[in-house]
């Protein structure tokens, strides 16, 4: 399964909110 | 939701979250609080216990004690040898307390833990409700 990660902070807050939904964060220091 | 949040694209992201270390994995509830948080690398089934105590853990301090029961529950099902299992049951106790509020179930939780998790700091936290 792909998983669609957001990339604005404030954007994904909203949504969650929103949607009422729990907000994951994923903080990476690893190259890419 | 995932957000993904890289120390070279979204720096300021790290200091708003106060976040120091990584990998790290923030849960927030709907309204933006922080209910959970994984510091530093786990295999994969702990991790993926860990991500399911932070959805019970969002229900729980909402109050909707049924549901983190539920997901407590389920938690030490599908990951019962894990470390994380063990606070998962602890928990899934003292949802199903909240619920119900009947002491009895407390009373319950320091046997459950001499069998299933001994060893484990939330076994300590049982004892207290001893008979």
């Amino acid at each position: 399964m792909k998983v669609h990660w957001l990339k604005d902070a404030d954007a994904a807050l909203a949504e969650a909110k929103t949607n009422k939904k729990s907000l994951l964060i994923d903080f990476s220091a690893a190259p890419g | 939701m995932p957000l993904e949040a890289h120390i070279k694209e979204h720096p300021a992201y790290f200091h708003r979250f106060d976040v120091v270390w990584t990998p790290t994995v923030v849960i927030l509830d709907p309204n933006g609080k922080e209910r959970h948080r994984i510091d530093g690398y786990l295999p994969v089934e702990e991790f993926r216990a860990q991500l399911e105590l932070g959805l019970a853990k969002v229900a729980f301090m909402s109050k909707d004690f049924a549901d983190a029961e539920r997901r407590y529950a389920a938690l030490v099902d599908h990951f019962p040898n894990t470390k994380t299992a063990a606070e998962a049951l602890y928990w899934k106790g003292v949802s199903r307390y909240k619920l119900k509020n009947d002491h009895t179930v407390l009373s319950e939780l320091p046997e459950m833990f001499r069998q299933k998790y001994p060893d484990s700091i939330w076994a300590l936290k049982t004892a207290a409700w001893e008979h």
